[in-house]
């Protein structure tokens, strides 16, 4: 498991480079014009989850090899308030910063694999990976 | 990165060129609200083909976008959306519901000629 590249994001700006990089980093491992969308969206919604509730933090990529199956682990990281109630985080629709509350269930439903580890004051980290089909 | 408005006879074409960060997006609705009523404008086009990612701040605009102008008068179409960004938003769970959508300007263009009191 090689880190390809760490993104550091604090301002809107930072969400396009976030995904532009995503976009990179997918396309280099083979993933098609459609699925490198799909995770660029993803990438997209959890850096903004990042600057809207912790106003700075970072996105990591990495280029994951298990079983002869390639794939792409996007991590999400910052040190804000963390999320009080994560079951109510990933249902649709539920936001506590007036947003559409699609951020957390859209992502997931955009990749293949979906961890969040948060707890109140301790930051949140969202690890999302999509394979190589 | 501001967005082009390009005024067409009753109609205003938004014209975006590149990636548009959450502050330029928020610009080009109330750019557009104004010179609707600038220019009493009947139909409004946004041109989102450039955009290679429409995440949920992205969608959750050009909703209001149309909100917005039709509550100033005008019907707003959005067009050029890419097929895989198609497809992005339906997994997303955000699909632009009550926003008219159209293939390309001129058939947007052509909606709009058709609509009751169009020039």
């Amino acid at each position: 498991m090689a880190v390809e590249v760490a993104v550091p994001v604090s301002s809107d700006a930072d969400i396009i480079g976030a995904r532009t990089q995503a976009r990179q980093v997918a396309s280099a491992l083979g993933f098609t014009h459609t699925a490198t969308t799909l995770i660029a969206t993803a990438v997209s919604e959890v850096a903004r989850n990042i600057i809207v509730h912790a106003q700075r933090g970072s996105v990591t990529f990495e280029r994951l090899e298990s079983n002869g199956r390639h794939g792409l682990r996007v991590i999400a990281r910052d040190s804000g308030p963390g999320i009080a109630d994560l079951a109510r985080a990933m249902e649709d629709g539920y936001s506590t910063a007036g947003g559409l509350g699609i951020g957390l269930p859209g992502s997931r439903r955009l990749m293949d694999e979906f961890v969040v580890d948060t707890a109140p004051g301790r930051g949140t980290v969202v690890s999302m990976t999509k394979w190589l089909s | 990165m501001s967005v082009p408005i390009l005024k067409q006879g009753p109609n205003l074409i938004a014209s975006i060129q590149s990636a548009l960060s959450d502050e330029d997006l928020i610009r080009l609705r109330d750019n557009l609200a104004a010179q609707v009523g600038q220019y009493r404008s009947k139909g409004v086009v946004v041109d989102v083909s450039p955009l290679d990612v429409m995440d949920s701040f992205a969608i959750r605009t050009l909703r209001d976008i149309a909100h917005t102008t039709k509550l100033r008068g005008a019907h707003t179409i959005v067009v050029g959306i890419q097929p895989e960004v198609a497809f992005a938003m339906v997994q997303l769970g955000l699909a632009l519901e009550g926003v008219a959508t159209a293939l390309d300007l001129e058939e947007a263009l052509s909606t709009l000629g058709a609509l009751p009191g169009a020039a």
